[in-house]
C-alpha cells in the first residue's frame, strides 16, 4: 500500500536505529519554521485539509478526528507537542496520513503539516549527534539529524512522539 | 488469499474437537446412544486421517488408540461408561494441545491417558480387539466378519452412478486398497454405453479387486467408510488355501498373524497398535476429501469465510450507508423528483444490504454453549456437586464478535453459580432440594436486544454478608439506608471480590467487576436478582450487534454528537423556569423525581453562545439517570460505529465515532461514563449541603 516505495534495497525501517551507509527515503514536511523528514515507509497519503471533529478530553496534541476514506483517524498537531506556536491554516496546509507502530500495533493517524515539500533521499552518513539545539525539539523525540541541501533536518521518532 | 493447508487442518480439527466434546458429554448422559458413539468414532477417525495427511503424525498416532476404543464401543464389544467419557475428554484436550502446540506438549500426559484408556477397555487396544473378535457370537464366521483373512480378499465394488458428481474419485479409493497390499484390479465395463450415450459424469464402471493381504475386513471397509451409502461392496475371503510364510512379507507386519481366536499377548499387542498407524494413514487420508466434499454438499449452501472478510464487508456496507445518507440529504434539498426516487430506492437497497450483511455475521448462541457444558462437567466433578446444566435458546443469534466476547464473562458467571451458588449436597438435603443442582443458561430476544441469563437454584445471595463486607471495606457507612439492589451492586465493585473471605460469601464475587466492564464495553447491562434459598440469576442485556446502532444526533456548540438511542429515555426542554428553580444546582425535577444533569457545553468545553432554548436528554443506564443538556436535537441517525484510535484510548467520554451525512466525523457518547460523571457531580453538589 506504500505509495512511495523505498528504493534502497537495505531500506531502514521505522523505529530501527540508523544504519551507516544507508540512504533513507523521506518526505520533507514543514512545521512552523522548521523542516523535518518523515520516512516514506510510514507515509500512506497526503491529503488536503478536511473538516475536523474536536475530541473533548483528549491530549492537546491529538485534538481532533478526521474522516479519511471512511476511516475515522486522529489528527495530530505536532506543533503543540513540540511547543511551537500555532499558525493559521494556509493554502499550503496539508494532512500527511501516516501509519506508525505504537506498542506493537499499527496506528493510522493524520499529521497536520504547514507545508509538504518533496520526497527525497537523505544520507544517514551525515548523521549528526543530537545537539542541544535549544529549539522546540526534545532530544528523545529525535531519531537523528541529517543534512538536506545544506540545511539540517530532523528525522523524528514518531513512535516516541505519539506514544 | 490462499490459506495454509495446516491452518485449514487446525481450524477443522478445532471444530471437530468441539463437536467431539459435545458428543462425549452427551454420551456421558446416554451411554447407549448408537448415534453418539458413531459420531465420536467418525470425529476421531477424521482427526486421525487428516492429521496424518497434514503431517500431524503425533496427533494421528495418539488418536488412533481412541479411534480403536470407540470402534470397539461401536461394535458393542465394550460399553461406554462415565469413566471412558472422562478419559476421552482429557484425550480430546490432549489432542488439542498436540495440534495447537505440538512442541511443548509433554508426551507423558498422552501416555498416561492411553494407559488409563487401555486399563478401562481391558488390556491393550489391539489385544482387546482380538479378544473381542473371538468373543463374537458367530465365531465360526469370525474371519469373514472382521478378522484377518489368511490369503486375501475378493472385493466387488460398484458405485452409484452419481458418485463422481459428489466429488468422490473411485481411483483414489482403489489406490487406498492397494496400500493394504498387492492388488489385481479388474474393471467391468459392461454397463458403459456406446460413446454417443455416454455421460461423462456417471460412474458406470464396477471393479473386482483381488487383494493379496492379511488385513482385516474392517480395514477394507474403512477405505470405503464415507461412500458406503453410495455403493455396493461385497467382500469375500479367497479360498483358504494354506499360504505359509505369507505373514512374513506382508505389508503390515504389525497385525498379528495366525488364528484370530488366539488372544494376542499384551506385550505384543501394544506395539502392534502403534505399527498399524502409519499404514492406516494413506487409507484414511483420501476418504477425508470425499467426506469434506460430501459434507459441503449436504449443507448445500455453507461456505467458510474468514472473519476478516466479513468485517471488511461490514465496513464497506457502513460506508455505503453513509454515502447513501449524503445522497438522501442532497436529493431532499433539491426539487428533482427523479433523483428523489432514486435516492429512496438506494436507501431501501442499502438498508436491505445492511440487514443481510449483519445477518451473515450472526451466529447462534449454541456455538458457545457447548464449551460451558464441559466447564460444568469438570467443575461439578471437581467440587463434588452434581449439577444439571440446561441450555435454552441455543438458536438465538448474535453478532460473531459479540458472542466471542461474551464467552469469558459467561465462564465467570457459570463458575460462580456452581462454586458459590449451588450448595453442597448436605445443605441441599437439609433444605429438601434435590441433590442435583440446576444451572440454566438461556438466551432470548427482547426487542433489538438479546437477554442472556445464568440462573441457579442455589442458596441465593446473602445480602447481610455483602453489606457487612461493604461496611468493612469502607464502601458504605455502617447503618446506611440502602436497598437490597444497591447492596448487591457492591459485588461489581473492583477488589470487592478479591477479599479473603470470598469463599464464605454465599454470593458471587470473583471478578464480577471484570464481567461488568466487559458487558458495558459491549454496550450491554447486567442485572442481578436473587431469592434467598431459591437461587439467583444474572441477566445480561446486550445489543444484537456491535457494528451499527440507532443513535440520536445532537449538537453541542459547534460539534455534533451521537447518543445511543437505547440509552435515551426522553427529551425535554430546559425552560428558564426550571433553570431558575435549580438555583445553580445541577438537578432537574422530572415529574417529581430528582435527576442530576450535566451541561454538555461545559463538559465538552464548547465555544460560542449557548442556544436560547436548550434541551435536556434524559438518559439512563440501569436504574441511574442523568440529564444531558444540549443545544439542539437534530434527529435520529443510523450510526455505523467506528472504534476510536488507540491514541485516543485516554478519552473516556466517548465510546466511538461515526461518519455523518456530510462526511465529517461525529463522536458517540459513552452514556455510562457520563452517568458516572453526572453522579459524581451530584455528589459533590450534595456534600457541601450536608456539611
Amino acid at each position: 500500500m506504500n505509495q512511495v516505495q523505498m528504493q534502497g534495497p537495505q531500506g531502514a525501517h521505522a523505529g530501527a536505529p540508523p544504519v551507516a551507509e544507508t540512504d533513507l527515503q523521506v518526505l520533507m514536511v514543514g512545521l512552523g519554521n522548521e523542516i523535518f523528514a518523515v520516512e516514506t515507509d510510514m507515509v500512506r497519503e497526503i491529503i488536503d485539509p478536511v473538516p475536523v471533529t474536536r475530541v473533548a478530553g483528549a491530549r492537546a496534541f491529538l485534538p481532533a478526528l478526521i474522516n479519511v476514506r471512511g476511516n475515522v483517524i486522529p489528527l495530530a498537531d505536532l506543533r503543540i507537542r513540540f511547543g511551537m506556536p500555532r499558525t493559521e491554516q494556509t493554502a499550503d496546509t496539508r494532512i500527511v496520513v501516516v501509519e506508525v507502530e505504537i506498542d506493537g500495533d499499527p496506528v493510522t493517524l493524520g499529521l497536520l503539516a504547514d507545508k509538504v515539500y518533496e520526497v527525497t533521499e537523505v544520507s544517514t552518513r551525515h548523521t549528526q549527534q543530537t545537539p542541544r539545539l535549544g529549539s522546540h525539539w526534545r532530544p528523545e523525540f529525535i531519531r537523528f539529524i541529517t543534512k538536506w541541501s545544506d540545511e539540517f533536518v530532523i528525522v523524528p521518532d514518531m513512535s516516541r512522539i505519539l506514544g | 488469499m490462499e490459506l495454509d493447508p495446516t491452518e485449514i487442518f487446525r481450524q477443522e480439527a478445532a471444530e471437530l474437537l468441539d463437536s467431539l466434546e459435545t458428543v462425549l458429554l452427551d454420551l456421558g448422559q446416554t451411554p447407549q446412544d448408537r448415534d453418539l458413539i458413531d459420531a465420536a468414532f467418525r470425529a476421531l477417525h477424521t482427526i486421525k486421517g487428516s492429521g496424518a495427511m497434514f503431517g500431524f503424525d503425533k496427533v494421528a498416532a495418539f488418536t488412533h488408540d481412541f479411534e480403536t476404543a470407540f470402534d470397539l464401543i461401536r461394535k458393542g464389544k465394550i460399553d461406554a461408561n462415565h469413566d471412558i467419557v472422562t478419559v476421552s475428554l482429557s484425550a480430546r484436550d490432549y489432542i488439542r494441545t498436540l495440534i495447537e502446540d505440538p512442541d511443548s506438549t509433554d508426551p507423558i500426559i498422552g501416555e498416561a491417558i492411553v494407559e488409563e484408556l487401555q486399563r478401562l477397555i481391558g488390556g491393550g487396544s489391539a489385544g482387546a480387539k482380538a479378544v473381542a473378535t473371538a468373543d463374537e457370537p458367530d465365531a465360526a464366521d469370525a474371519s469373514a466378519s472382521g478378522g484377518p483373512a489368511e490369503t486375501g480378499w475378493r472385493i466387488e465394488i460398484a458405485f452409484e452412478p452419481e458418485i463422481l458428481r459428489n466429488g468422490t474419485n473411485p481411483l483414489v479409493l482403489l489406490d487406498d486398497l492397494r496400500a493394504l497390499g498387492p492388488c489385481t484390479v479388474e474393471a467391468d465395463l459392461g454397463a458403459v454405453p456406446v460413446l454417443e450415450e455416454l455421460e461423462p459424469e456417471s460412474c458406470l464402471i464396477s471393479w473386482t479387486v483381488t487383494l493379496d493381504s492379511t488385513c482385516s475386513q474392517d480395514e477394507i471397509e474403512d477405505v470405503f467408510m464415507f461412500v458406503r451409502d453410495e455403493m455396493k461392496l461385497v467382500i469375500t475371503p479367497l479360498a483358504t488355501a494354506g499360504r505359509p510364510g505369507f505373514g512374513l512379507d506382508m505389508s503390515m507386519p504389525g497385525e498379528a498373524p495366525g488364528p484370530v481366536s488366539e488372544p494376542a499377548p499384551e506385550a505384543k499387542a501394544a506395539p502392534a497398535a502403534q505399527a498399524v498407524t502409519p499404514a492406516a494413514k494413506p487409507a484414511a487420508a483420501a476418504p477425508e476429501k470425499a467426506e469434506l466434499n460430501r459434507r459441503a454438499e449436504d449443507k448445500g449452501t455453507t461456505v467458510r469465510v474468514q472473519a476478516e472478510r466479513l468485517d471488511e464487508l461490514m465496513d464497506r456496507v457502513g460506508e455505503l450507508v453513509i454515502a447513501q445518507a449524503r445522497l438522501s440529504q442532497i436529493a431532499h434539498s433539491g426539487t428533482d423528483l427523479a433523483i428523489k426516487a432514486i435516492a429512496e430506492e438506494i436507501e431501501r437497497l442499502a438498508s436491505g444490504l445492511r440487514d443481510t450483511t449483519m445477518g451473515v455475521r450472526m451466529v447462534p448462541m449454541g456455538s458457545i454453549f457447548g464449551r460451558f457444558r464441559r466447564l460444568v462437567h469438570d467443575l461439578s466433578r471437581d467440587l463434588g456437586k452434581p449439577v444439571d446444566f440446561v441450555t435454552i435458546g441455543e438458536e438465538t443469534e448474535m453478532d460473531k464478535t459479540m458472542i466471542e466476547r461474551l464467552a469469558d464473562p459467561l465462564v465467570h458467571l457459570i463458575r460462580n453459580a456452581i462454586d458459590h451458588g449451588i450448595e453442597n449436597a448436605d445443605d441441599r438435603a437439609r433444605t429438601s432440594k434435590s441433590a442435583t443442582g440446576r444451572i440454566e443458561l438461556s438466551a432470548r430476544y427482547v426487542g433489538a436486544q438479546v437477554l442472556v441469563t445464568v440462573q441457579d437454584d442455589g442458596a441465593g445471595l446473602n445480602t447481610a454478608r455483602i453489606r457487612a463486607k461493604a461496611e468493612e471495606n469502607g464502601l458504605i457507612a455502617p447503618g446506611a439506608n440502602l436497598s437490597e439492589h444497591e447492596i448487591h451492586q457492591f459485588l461489581f465493585h473492583p477488589g470487592f471480590s478479591t477479599a479473603k473471605t470470598i469463599s464464605a460469601l454465599s454470593g458471587r464475587g470473583v471478578g464480577m467487576d471484570v464481567v461488568k466492564r466487559t458487558i458495558e464495553a459491549m454496550r450491554g447491562t447486567i442485572d442481578l436478582t436473587t431469592i434467598p434459598g431459591h437461587g439467583s440469576s444474572v441477566t445480561l442485556r446486550l445489543p444484537l450487534t456491535l457494528a451499527i446502532i440507532d443513535g440520536l444526533l445532537i449538537r453541542v456548540g459547534e460539534g455534533r454528537y451521537i447518543i445511543p438511542l437505547s440509552a435515551v429515555e426522553e427529551c425535554i426542554e430546559l425552560t428558564a423556569e426550571a433553570e431558575a428553580r435549580a438555583k445553580g444546582r445541577s438537578f432537574l425535577n422530572v415529574r417529581g423525581e430528582l435527576v442530576p444533569f450535566l451541561r454538555l457545553r461545559d463538559v465538552f468545553d464548547a465555544e460560542g453562545q449557548a442556544d436560547p432554548h436548550q434541551k435536556v436528554i434524559v438518559s439512563s443506564i440501569g436504574d441511574t439517570r442523568v440529564g444531558l443538556v444540549v443545544d439542539q436535537i437534530i434527529g435520529s441517525h443510523q450510526t455505523v460505529i467506528k472504534s476510536l484510535s488507540k491514541l485516543h484510548s485516554d478519552v473516556t467520554m466517548f465510546s466511538g465515532a461515526t461518519i455523518l451525512g456530510d462526511g465529517s466525523a461525529a463522536l458517540i457518547m459513552d452514556v455510562a461514563q457520563l452517568v458516572t460523571l453526572g453522579q459524581a457531580r451530584a455528589e459533590s453538589d450534595r456534600t457541601p449541603e450536608a456539611a
